[in-house]
């Protein structure tokens, strides 16, 4: 099977390449790149001009929530999702009931996956079993299982002395530790940032303090460890500026954001909309503009999404009692064309870097490339394609997204792994 | 004349045009409470519910007596704490009473913003009774009805809030309400009772009391609650009592006409001393009386007729 991508723009962040030209497919792998010239016999052409040629996206922050809630979604929707979004790798969080803590687990979701067939799905491990902080989960069998990173996802280590020795365990297998970063007694119950937003509606805030000084525990002791820190979803200018400090002595931790903070500031909440109830919490205008300047310099080296899929009936509520999170997959290009390539505060390779080259390597895979000889996942965008935010056109089974109506720029238009098409426009094709 | 807005969710986003005719209606409105048959048939074959997530007896009370002044119908459900999360949802809940089809909403809940969402779910007028942290539009109203009875105008006036003002729905609602009408407002607490980011509210802010009480026309005392304290914002019901407890030895700073408001229900020798609650200048019972003005003039200004209502 011979599948030729004609006449488009191919970026390949991890080799600064950046050529106008075709990219040739043979039988699920990439065969060459070349200049624009007589095409050779391919069995399929699809004409791609004035579009952007990119290596598959790569997610390394999603919930798919199968096992045990797949009234949210579960590995085939979350994956249509992936996929219709741009995605061809998703990694999955481990909150899952039973939680993801041990291999059994670990192996149901990678069966899953194969028999859906649609994106890669990379399960992500607890640190710590049932997600409780108390004692470690089986992270060697869960790696041997497929595992590739390991995070206690929402419900942060507070035992420091636990924290170091499961930092210290993992540095034995060389695995990415994700951590999201939250002093819950500090945030003690707050339901948005803690700032004039929350002090006018009256919603319990959540100060910034509350991230940064779990960012900052967590890069002591990834210091003191020399674990592979991975910080998730960083939403302040204070977290920004530790992890910068923390990398210009040098250590090789890493960090992401998503979309929502560099998009969405505090202000999202006024009038309660629960769809902008996440945790982190959406911050304000400083953050906004921190986030975006440490993604133009490099200090954030991942764009995730935090897809957090939630039924209509845990957002139709109170806001106190709202579900926090907010589904990611299918507005991610989007919100990164229209809010970080068009105001220029990254070009589209160094965007797109952040979500293909980056995150492989963090996780330690095989993609984010379009090396000749790479398996051929292949993502293409659409970067000028005006569209609206519309959740009824969500392949994901929630749609709970405060991006409603919102008129974005960029759109993958086509989605390829193994060389197969799986996406195409907002279908799904596989 | 009728609001032109279907809910009253708070202070905050009305008008001072808006506060005037509620006032000014209030006003109209007192004349029936002192008439032997306190009832106008104003609102006669209306029905209002009232759905109340937090105890309450005086605001749910003056809501009912309101209503039943003015001839509607009323019904009360009243649901406790511990079940609001284990049982029905407050979306089912309002579409279930909504198919008996009541014409208002009264509803109190201890999350902010609930009756936001009520008014969003439901084509039918939403008032808020007190929601969270957030606002009490009736109460701010009648807290401003009392103040104009005693003072004659509301412009140009100090006003001393005094207490817990992180978590009160009262002062956020009075600070929006007072400062639209010109007056001027001074927060008084201790600096753990403080909002964040205070000082970007139209606001003046202490921490000493006698320094806030210098000069006030108007102190509206704030209840204390017990649990703040073992949430470790102060140290001890003394040590609150003797740094903020309203005294007739504090009002001294005051002017001398000053009146002292509370919402109720008070503790006396904790934030306020017997001794200014019993006085003359204490407002406590005018308030009451003058919250079922305010809310008559609510619930006749969402959904009364064009006749004149004090009339008919």
């Amino acid at each position: 099977m011979r599948l030729l991508l004609k006449g488009g723009k191919i970026i390949d962040p991890t080799r600064h390449l950046e050529i106008t030209g075709d990219l040739l497919i043979v039988d699920g792998t990439i065969a060459g790149i070349s200049d624009l010239g007589p095409s050779p016999e391919v069995d399929q052409i699809e004409d791609v001009t004035g579009k952007v040629v990119l290596p598959g996206l790569i997610d390394m922050h999603v919930h798919l929530r199968e096992p045990g809630f797949e009234y949210k979604e579960d590995i085939e929707s979350g994956c249509r999702a992936a996929v219709a979004g741009g995605f061809t790798t998703v990694a999955a969080m481990p909150n899952t009931n039973p939680v993801t803590d041990n291999r059994s687990v670990v192996e149901f979701v990678l069966r899953r996956a194969q028999e859906v067939n649609l994106a890669r799905v990379l399960p992500i491990g607890a640190l710590t079993k049932e997600l409780k902080g108390e004692e470690m989960a089986e992270i060697g069998d869960m790696i041997e299982g497929g595992a590739v990173a390991f995070s206690d996802d929402a419900f942060p280590i507070e035992n420091s002395s636990l924290m170091r020795r499961v930092m210290d365990y993992c540095v034995m297998f060389d695995v990415p530790v994700t951590l999201h970063c939250e002093d819950k007694s500090l945030s003690d119950d707050g339901l948005m940032n803690e700032g004039f937003t929350s002090t006018v509606l009256g919603l319990k805030g959540i100060p910034r303090e509350a991230e940064e000084i779990a960012v900052a525990r967590n890069i002591m002791l990834a210091r003191l460890t020399g674990c592979r820190l991975h910080i998730a979803h960083v939403s302040t200018a204070g977290s920004v500026e530790l992890i910068r400090q923390a990398k210009e002595s040098g250590m090789k931790i890493t960090c992401e954001t998503c979309p929502q903070y560099f998009s969405l500031t505090e202000e999202a909440v006024i009038g309660y909309d629960t769809n902008a109830k996440v945790n982190p919490p959406l911050r304000t205008a400083d953050d906004v503009q921190a986030i975006k300047e440490g993604l133009a310099d490099g200090t954030i080296d991942v764009i995730a999404t935090d897809h957090a899929p939630h039924a209509i009936h845990e957002k139709e509520t109170e806001f106190a009692v709202a579900a926090s999170g907010m589904v990611g997959l299918e507005t991610a290009v989007g919100l990164v064309v229209t809010e970080l390539v068009k105001p220029g505060v990254l070009t589209l390779s160094e965007a797109f870097c952040k979500m293909t080259a980056s995150p492989a390597r963090i996780l330690g895979i095989n993609g984010g490339t379009l090396q000749v000889g790479r398996p051929a996942d292949v993502t293409v965008i659409d970067p000028s394609l005006q569209w609206t935010v519309n959740p009824e056109c969500f392949h994901s089974k929630s749609k709970n997204t405060p991006f409603t109506g919102r008129v974005l720029t960029g759109k993958p238009v086509l989605t390829i792994i193994d060389g197969r098409v799986v996406a195409k426009g907002n279908e799904v094709v596989a | 004349m009728r609001l032109a807005r279907k809910d009253i969710l708070g202070l905050q986003e009305m008008t001072a045009e808006e506060i005037e005719l509620i006032i000014h209606t209030a006003v109209s409105f007192k004349e029936i409470l002192s008439r032997q048959i306190k009832k106008v048939p104003t609102l006669r074959g209306r029905s209002i519910v009232t759905l109340f997530y937090e105890p309450s007896t005086r605001t749910r009370t003056s809501f009912e007596v309101a209503a039943k002044i003015l001839s509607a119908d009323t019904s009360s459900i009243s649901v406790a704490t511990s079940s609001v999360q284990k049982g029905e949802s407050l979306k089912d809940t309002i579409l279930t009473l909504r198919a008996m089809k009541p014409d208002v909403f009264i509803i109190r809940h201890q999350a902010a913003g609930a009756p936001h969402f009520v008014a969003k779910l439901v084509p039918e007028s939403v008032i808020n009774a007190g929601d969270g942290m957030h606002e009490h539009p009736s109460q701010g109203l009648l807290d401003m009805l009392t103040i104009y009875e005693h003072k004659g105008r509301l412009s140009g006036l100090n006003v001393a809030i005094v207490g817990d003002i992180l978590h009160s729905r009262v002062a956020r609602s009075n600070i929006w309400g007072l400062t639209k009408m010109g007056a001027e407002v001074r927060l008084v607490g201790p600096k753990t009772l403080m909002p964040v980011e205070v000082s970007r509210l139209p606001v003046e802010v202490y921490t000493d009391l006698k320094e806030g009480l210098k000069g006030v026309d108007v102190v509206n005392v704030l209840r204390i609650q017990l649990e703040r304290m073992k949430k470790g914002l102060f140290p001890s019901i003394r040590e609150y009592s003797s740094l903020f407890g309203v005294t007739k030895e504090s009002l001294k700073a005051a002017k001398d006409d000053v009146i002292v408001l509370h919402p109720g229900p008070m503790n006396r020798s904790v934030e306020i001393m017997p001794d200014v609650a019993d006085s003359d200048i204490s407002m406590v019972t005018a308030q009451v009386t003058n919250g079922v003005a305010i809310r008559m003039a609510l619930l006749y200004l969402l959904i009364g007729g064009t006749e004149d209502a004090v009339t008919a």
